[in-house]
């Protein structure tokens, strides 16, 4: 168990690499860099702005020198000081205000990841174990509204609904006094009253599907010879229930939590705009709108580490969970 | 056969799958007795009821499944003191499937083991854990105590170095070694009755020799009575000393294996018994199949279940009148208009 744990994690650093690399291409793709954008974005304005301006702004951010120093540099800013970068538009670093961002991002994931758990999987035991039930069908009716209604919608009539009858003012993260405020026990107090609506309404899409999944994966376990055998031997259902077919039922599952990360954070960001929620989907939005690269590939590379990651974990907790896998 | 020595009585069971394309008489009046300590074969073609006949007498039949009618008898015997056995009769159709009643008696009195050894068990917990499982449900034993019991047994069913394979997975086995694992399983709690439900059908010809050697050493050692459901009449006569013969969910004939190998009554079982390929008979050519094939669950033959294919078959009779099975004064059973006094 340890050697693969070892094994998968030297595997992960071919992988970042080609991730840092595929980012980076992505930044560079779009014809064009910050300076044209800028005089372009001037000139729609009406200001003019000569080609001068443009290559002064070129020569200030090193983009003149060619892409595969620009790269290397990066990389070396990144590995050697955690320095990702200046952002042109704020022309601040980008470590300097984005790790917030990341990190309000992620509380927002596992926040609905879990409350996604905790309710599909009870639920979708119950729908699989009753099939055709009235309970079932009434899941399974709630699971094809709460897949087919998109989450901005869903968001938009829960603001009304906090605004009006509530008394609420919603939107945002945080309550005005603490926007700017520094990090305390009260503001994340503030944080806690706000994030429960985000988190609900991103776990509600996530919700219903997993009941779904987890029904089928169950009903497909349920009919298997081995839940017979542990009947056989006396067991009570609830326990052979519990034991083998949703034991087995969860794995895929498990191989799914890596990428649960980045599927949130691009499905979020127009719930992101919609709320005015402080996460990393509005900024790496509008970050490849002014082609503002370092802060664009910055955030990419994080939010790829981050799925790599949750991917190692995952793959952790399924050889844990399967010794099919443990042993191979 | 009403006597002591009587552990398991089947009596008219009809168990039915009511299915929305209509209702599927899967057992339609099984009757049965089984000694303790005894050998009884349950033949007959795939689809005939035996493996749910089998599943109701441990109430292991599934929704839309259920035991419709009858009694399944099991005799306990109740160990008081060491001294006086004292006989419970209970009629296991007529407990809750779920009940704690159902539950004691599964795996404790009567153990079953299955047709596919691999699937049959969970291929993510070790057979040592499921084995222990059984032991620790039933009896009140600590883990260490289980485990001890787990490696006895495993060596008992003849696996090589029980120590450590009790903490291999089934997919590290061969199949041979996953039935021997699950039969330890069935017999950790020594049943008195074991249900074989084709326990060799998944294995190759060498292991299944094995297999049956090793259930009928273990029936010898611990004394239990053995159910052999199979459609393979070799391994019947090899080991069983009673018969059933089943068509169609129903029972056609019960014998001992003597008089049923030398004179088979139903027109059924004799067609069975020529349909067996023997050795020398090769120069005669093809074998002599049932004609037919069995009729449609949906639509069952009026009158006897077996008259559209039966060679004997006397119109106007057999496909009106439904045989009831008689008993004969040689300890034998038919259910066959022919062979009506």
């Amino acid at each position: 168990m340890l050697q693969y744990i070892l094994r998968r994690a030297l595997l992960m650093i071919p992988t970042l690499i080609v991730t840092s690399l595929v980012a980076y291409i992505i930044i560079e793709l779009p014809p064009g860099d910050f300076a044209t954008s800028y005089v372009a974005n001037l000139a729609a304005q009406g200001d003019m702005a000569s080609q001068e301006t443009a290559r002064v702004i070129r020569e200030q951010y090193g983009l003149d020198q060619p892409a595969t120093v620009r790269y290397l540099k990066w990389m070396q800013g990144i590995l050697t000081q955690g320095n990702f970068g200046i952002a042109f538009e704020l022309r601040q670093p980008v470590s300097s205000f984005i790790w917030e961002r990341v990190w309000l991002t992620l509380a927002l994931s596992l926040g609905s990841i879990l409350i996604t758990w905790a309710l599909a999987f009870p639920i979708g035991i119950y729908s699989a174990v009753k099939q055709y039930s009235i309970g079932d069908y009434f899941f399974t009716f709630l699971g094809f509204i709460g897949i087919a209604v998109p989450g901005f919608l869903l968001a938009l009539v829960l603001m009304y609904v906090q605004f009006k009858y509530l008394g609420q003012t919603s939107g945002g993260l945080f309550s005005s006094e603490f926007l700017t405020a520094p990090w305390s026990w009260d503001k994340v107090l503030d944080l806690l009253q706000h994030i429960w609506l985000p988190v609900i309404i991103l776990a509600v899409g996530g919700t219903a599907e997993l009941i779904r999944i987890m029904r089928a994966n169950l009903l497909d376990e349920l009919r298997k010879p081995y839940v017979i055998t542990a009947r056989a031997k006396g067991l009570p259902e609830w326990r052979v229930l519990l034991k083998y077919p949703v034991r087995l039922a969860l794995n895929p599952f498990v191989s799914t939590i890596g990428w649960t990360l980045p599927f949130l954070v691009s499905g979020s960001i127009i719930l992101s705009v919609v709320m005015n929620l402080p996460t990393t989907g509005p900024m790496l939005l509008r970050a490849l709108q002014v082609q503002d690269m370092y802060l664009a590939g910055a955030l990419i590379l994080i939010l790829s580490v981050l799925t790599i990651i949750g991917t190692l974990l995952s793959d952790i907790l399924l050889a844990w969970l399967d010794p099919r896998i443990r042993y191979q | 056969m009403k006597d002591e020595s009587t552990l398991l009585e089947v009596k008219n069971l009809k168990t039915h799958f009511f299915l929305d394309e209509g209702t599927v008489k899967a057992v339609e009046g099984a009757d049965l007795t089984i000694r303790r300590g005894g050998t009884l074969g349950v033949v007959g073609e795939s689809g005939c009821g035996k493996s749910v006949m089998s599943y109701s007498i441990l109430q292991l039949v599934e929704s839309p499944g259920r035991i419709v009618a009858g009694q399944i008898l099991f005799h306990r015997q109740l160990k008081c003191n060491g001294q006086s056995q004292m006989m419970d009769v209970i009629d296991l159709a007529a407990l809750a499937p779920n009940s704690r009643a159902m539950r004691d008696i599964r795996g404790e009195e009567i153990a079953m083991i299955f047709q596919e050894p691999m699937t049959s068990l969970s291929p993510v917990h070790t057979i040592g854990n499921q084995i222990e499982e059984v032991i620790t449900l039933h009896r009140r034993v600590d883990h260490a105590t289980a485990r001890r019991q787990a490696v006895d047994m495993l060596r008992r069913v003849g696996i090589p170095k029980p120590e450590e394979r009790v903490d291999a997975y089934p997919f590290q086995l061969s199949g041979g070694m996953r039935q021997r694992a699950m039969i330890a399983m069935a017999l950790a709690c020594h049943p008195s009755l074991l249900i074989a439900d084709e326990p060799t059908t998944a294995l190759d010809v060498t292991t299944q020799a094995q297999i049956l050697e090793l259930i009928q050493e273990l029936q010898r050692d611990l004394g239990m009575a053995v159910m052999l459901i199979t459609h393979n009449l070799g391994m019947v006569a090899e080991i069983c000393e009673e018969i059933v013969v089943m068509y169609l969910g129903e029972v056609v004939e019960r014998a001992d294996v003597f008089s049923l190998f030398r004179e088979p009554l139903h027109p059924y079982t004799r067609a069975l018994l020529r349909s067996i390929p023997r050795l020398g008979q090769i120069k005669q050519g093809r074998l002599d199949p049932i004609q037919g094939a069995v009729p449609d669950p949906y639509n069952r033959p009026v009158g006897c279940p077996f008259h559209p294919r039966c060679a004997q078959m006397m119109p106007g009779t057999c496909d009106r009148i439904h045989p009831e099975l008689i008993e004969r004064r040689d300890n034998r059973a038919v259910r066959c208009l022919l062979c009506e006094p």
